[in-house]
């Protein structure tokens, strides 16, 4: 009886951590599968414990001017996206102006469709404009669905801001430049910079927009679809599992530091 | 004494500058770039993808407008089973996230206490590996006699799911059950953070409240907790829901021919087939058909607001 | 009294504040009426009013931050209409302070002073830090100070770059009411230790009339009435004011007679007196007049001792409807037949054990203490609860 009340109480805790291990196994297998030694072409079954794939990550063609490639592309695309959707943010929060409705439905209607149809729709226009695909059309399509998300993130800051800060600014001899730069751009800039993250991570990761519109050009998640048709190699997993690896400890380095800096002032 | 009289109202007095005009063109300078980005390059070509799927022509001759409506109607009679699919599947995995997602989003807002930041890195963390190697991880974790099949065949479950179809014989992979959850795998993060946003707004003396006033544990949520909740269900579905119809991605790596979704016709007819005017025709279908089934949503879940 | 001067007179100094026929309106709501005022240099001047009536739109109007729809600002004999904030000699004190989250409070103080290209700002920013008594806070960011230290800081900000004129709008609105005690005295202390004109926005009538040497209470967009709180308070113009600054009782009367500087009023069936030089309404025999009373000037008396009552006071009778017990004085609630609800307020000094409620009384008081106003306005301007009055709670929140 005693259990069975235990388990009603924690019902929601069990249910909880059952799908954070969902969510979590498939990064268990890929970092278990980095030490694999498979026989095939596959690293699907496990075989026999091995550290070759992480002395020589870039040991399979392609692999490493692929991901290169990725962050550049990355790089390029959160600079371009936060940038326009900065200012974006910027007029919708803080002018009033004509047609607003429908700028607000432009920046929504990117997030609102499936992936396939803007690959789909802009791969037409690249072709009836007989562009060359590649690495000028990915940086394109990046920054186009990169931006609807920089700006959601940057409005929110930005909507929050006391309008009275930058007032108090005016009021202690600030010009408009000056209120700008000291006051109002760092304020903003959490939302910023969470933008600029969200940017990045959508663009390095993207896959479907880029398989259609990146003719022969091989970015990191492209190499890993050809990869999964052709047979896959261990050095992916070896990248995956680095790339969990240090997000997760940055991450952790930064929480530690911010609470450090929050009790010594305090 | 310091004087008070009412005046007429008086012009600007001679000598002092007009009112100032602070910006009047600034929004536009501001929202110009960014607004043109999108103009030309997600406007723009849905407009062209609309003219291609009524073209008619080949790949050597070139292409025509010719009106040619016939394409949506041969397109629509060939892949209606895939069409049928993605919504299905994508249906599935909605249900499946918001099922999987609620407790675990409940726990973070309101039971996680000290370990609330930790588990929010975790939820979080998985999107830092590429999403592909990940869905990769599940064809090992599927695979034919492994552990986890090995498992629900023990428990008599691969029977009932193969007699509903979800399953065939004592195979997941390459079946509807492999390629749903690989969607809600791939989409449940989607689910859970507007979630916790709109839990986590809650204030936690509501539930004392309903307490209160009568209201048992199970009475409190139903009434309190998750209608407060609405706004972070609505969003999560539409999170999930919208780009599962169009993936292809896991319907390609875990599924089989028979699983194909609608997604996966397009990029064949783009990509491999070339067949221009039914792949425009398909993917405008699709995005009418989402554009349809998101407003008639959020029409009826009341949440208009949300966006 | 600094404020004795004449407007043609106190245009040299350059701290005083001169509108001249100033004005805002947004569309077709008229925020503020066109209207004149002058703030003399060295004065600390409250401007009074329910939320919504005006007063920190003209407060941002003299700031710079609001541009006026009509009329000038001058700061002394310098025309500042057409100048900017950060061009104005001009420091304001924000509603909710307005610090700067991300600078440290040495850097907000700092701030006015760096972007006038100042180098060495330590000295002065040590100083007065030391003045608002933060110098141990100087590293700390806002947030981590008590809403009273970040009041200090928001005054220290703006007084650092001595303005000639120092605008405060609801400077003390997000503190608790001890606290709020606490800096009005210490504002009126540094007020008096710098001389800056201060130009004070409040909807608390308590506070504007213990700091201000000036008020002028504002209602709709208008000025209602201009003058020392002590002159607010005895001959209040208005029903508004005389509601708005404490409370008043009005009873409706007919002008009988005049003699000399007595006005002789009939009310039910009685008379009352009212000193000429009190009434703001027009006297001539037959005409309506509200007279107004404060409720502690009025004594009460048992009806069975009403013999005891000297001659020549103002009397009414009346029943005690209820009576509350709050301290130092019992507050009653008397039903008269010229006015329900009569407020009474009686110091405990010898309570007597008959005032209860039920009992038979008679109200009287001092014929000087009567002001007399214009009948044809409504009694209740003013009051909380009224229309365009909401309650401090409200304007807080």
């Amino acid at each position: 009886m005693t259990l069975v009340n235990w388990l009603k109480r924690h019902l929601v805790v069990i249910a909880g951590l059952l799908t954070l291990a969902y969510l979590l196994l498939p990064n268990v297998i890929v970092t278990v599968f980095s030490f694999n030694n498979p026989k095939g072409r596959f690293n699907y079954a496990w075989q026999e414990f091995s550290t070759d794939a992480w002395k020589d990550p870039c040991g399979v063609s392609g692999l490493c001017a692929s991901l290169s490639l990725s962050l550049q592309i990355a790089l390029w695309a959160t600079l371009g996206a936060t940038l326009l959707g900065t200012m974006i943010a910027f007029a919708l929060v803080r002018y009033r102006f004509r047609a607003r409705g429908a700028v607000n439905s432009l920046i929504f209607l990117p997030m609102a469709m499936p992936e396939v149809v803007m690959a789909a729709s802009l791969l037409t226009l690249f072709l009836n404009m007989g562009a060359q695909l590649g690495f000028w059309t990915i940086l394109i399509a990046h920054i186009m669905f990169c931006l609807s998300f920089v700006v959601v993130a940057v409005k929110a800051r930005v909507m929050s801001m006391d309008p009275r800060l930058e007032q108090a600014a005016q009021d202690l001899y600030a010009g408009p430049f000056q209120t700008f730069v000291r006051v109002t751009l760092p304020i903003a800039a959490p939302g910023i910079a969470a933008g600029a993250l969200l940017a990045f991570a959508l663009s390095f990761d993207d896959f479907i927009i880029t398989n259609f519109n990146a003719g022969s050009t091989v970015t990191f998640p492209m190499f890993v679809w050809g990869s999964a048709q052709r047979g896959t190699p261990v050095q992916i997993n070896v990248i995956g599992t680095a790339m969990f690896v240090v997000a997760v400890l940055l991450v952790l380095v930064s929480m530690v530091v911010g609470n450090r800096r929050k009790r010594q002032k305090a | 004494m310091a004087t008070v009289t009412e005046a007429p109202p008086l012009a600007p007095a001679p000598g002092t500058k007009p009112p100032r005009r602070r910006g009047r063109w600034t929004p536009y300078l501001l929202l110009l770039p960014g607004l043109l980005w999108l103009l030309v390059f997600f406007a723009l070509p849905v407009i062209y993808q609309a003219s291609t799927s009524v073209q008619t022509g080949s790949l050597e001759e070139g292409y025509e407008v010719t009106w040619h409506f016939a394409t949506y109607w041969d397109a629509l009679s060939e892949y209606w089973p895939q069409f049928v699919r993605s919504v299905l599947y994508a249906a599935s995995a909605t249900v499946l996230c918001l099922l999987l997602g609620y407790p675990l989003a409940y726990l973070i807002a309101f039971r996680a206490g000290r370990w609330r930041n930790l588990i929010m890195i975790l939820v979080i963390a998985p999107f830092f590996t590429s999403f592909l190697i990940r869905t990769l991880a599940w064809k090992t974790i599927l695979a034919d006699g492994g552990p986890v099949v090995g498992a629900l065949d023990a428990l008599h479950v691969l029977d009932v799911t193969a007699w509903l179809g979800w399953t065939a014989g004592d195979r997941v992979l390459a079946t509807p059950l492999a390629v749903v959850c690989g969607l809600t795998y791939n989409f449940l993060p989607f689910m859970i953070l507007p979630l916790y946003t709109s839990l986590e707004r809650i204030d936690p003396r509501l539930h004392e409240a309903a307490n209160d006033l009568y209201a048992r544990p199970s009475t409190t949520f139903r009434k309190v907790t998750f209608p407060l909740s609405m706004p972070g269900v609505v969003s999560g579905t539409l999170l999930t829901f919208i780009p599962a119809t169009g993936d292809y991605i896991n319907a390609d790596l875990l599924g089989s021919t028979d699983t194909r979704m609608v997604g996966n016709v397009i990029q064949s007819q783009f990509l491999r087939i070339l067949d221009y005017p039914t792949a425009a025709a398909l993917s405008f279908i699709l995005m009418a058909a989402i554009l349809f089934m998101v407003t008639f949503y959020i029409r009826r879940s009341g949440t208009e607001d949300l966006v | 009294m600094k404020t004795t001067k004449d407007t043609t007179t106190a245009g040299h100094g350059g701290g005083d504040v001169r509108l001249t026929g100033i004005s805002k309106t947004y569309g077709s709501f008229t925020a503020v009426h066109p209207l004149d005022l002058t703030v003399p240099e060295g004065s600390f001047f409250a401007l009074l009013g329910a939320s919504g009536c005006g007063k920190t739109t003209t407060l941002r109007m003299i700031a710079g931050l609001e541009e006026p729809t009509a009329g000038t600002v001058h700061l002394g004999d310098q025309d500042v209409t057409a100048l900017p904030p950060y061009k104005r000699p001009v420091n304001t004190v924000f509603q909710s302070y307005a610090l700067f989250p991300h600078l440290d409070i040495f850097e907000n103080v700092a701030f006015g002073l760096r972007r006038r290209g100042i180098k060495s700002v330590k000295k002065q920013v040590d100083e007065m830090l030391e003045l608002v008594q933060l110098g141990e806070q100087a590293r700390k960011k806002p947030h981590q100070l008590s809403g009273g230290q970040q009041q200090r800081v928001a005054v220290a900000r703006a007084l650092i770059n001595h303005p000639r004129v120092l605008l405060l709008d609801e400077p003390l609105g997000a503190l608790d009411l001890k606290l709020r005690r606490q800096m009005q005295l210490e504002l009126k202390r540094i007020q008096t230790e710098v001389g800056i004109t201060f130009v004070h926005v409040t909807h608390d009538q308590e506070e504007a009339m213990t700091m201000a040497d000036t008020v002028a209470v504002m209602n709709g967009g208008r000025v209602e009435q201009l003058g020392s709180p002590t002159d607010l308070y005895e001959n209040p113009r208005t029903t508004f004011v005389a509601n708005f600054l404490g409370t008043s009782n009005f009873i409706e009367a007919e002008v009988d007679s005049t003699s000399g500087d007595e006005v002789v009023l009939k009310a039910g069936g009685g008379k009352l007196v009212l000193p000429a030089a009190r009434t703001s309404a027009p006297t001539t025999t037959g005409g309506k007049v509200l007279v107004g009373v404060r409720p502690e000037k009025i004594s009460l008396t048992h009806a069975d001792d009403a013999g005891e009552i000297p001659e020549g006071r103002n009397r009414i009778t009346g029943r005690i409807a209820d009576s509350s017990f709050i301290g130092v004085s019992t507050q009653f609630v008397v039903d008269s037949p010229v006015c329900s609800d009569f407020e009474v307020y009686v110091q405990n000094i010898d309570r007597d054990a008959r005032l209860v409620p039920g009992a038979e009384v008679v109200l009287h008081w001092n014929p000087a203490h009567t002001f007399g106003l214009d009948a044809a306005q409504s009694l209740l301007a003013g009051t909380v609860g009224s229309a365009g009055v909401e309650t401090a709670e409200e304007e807080v929140a």
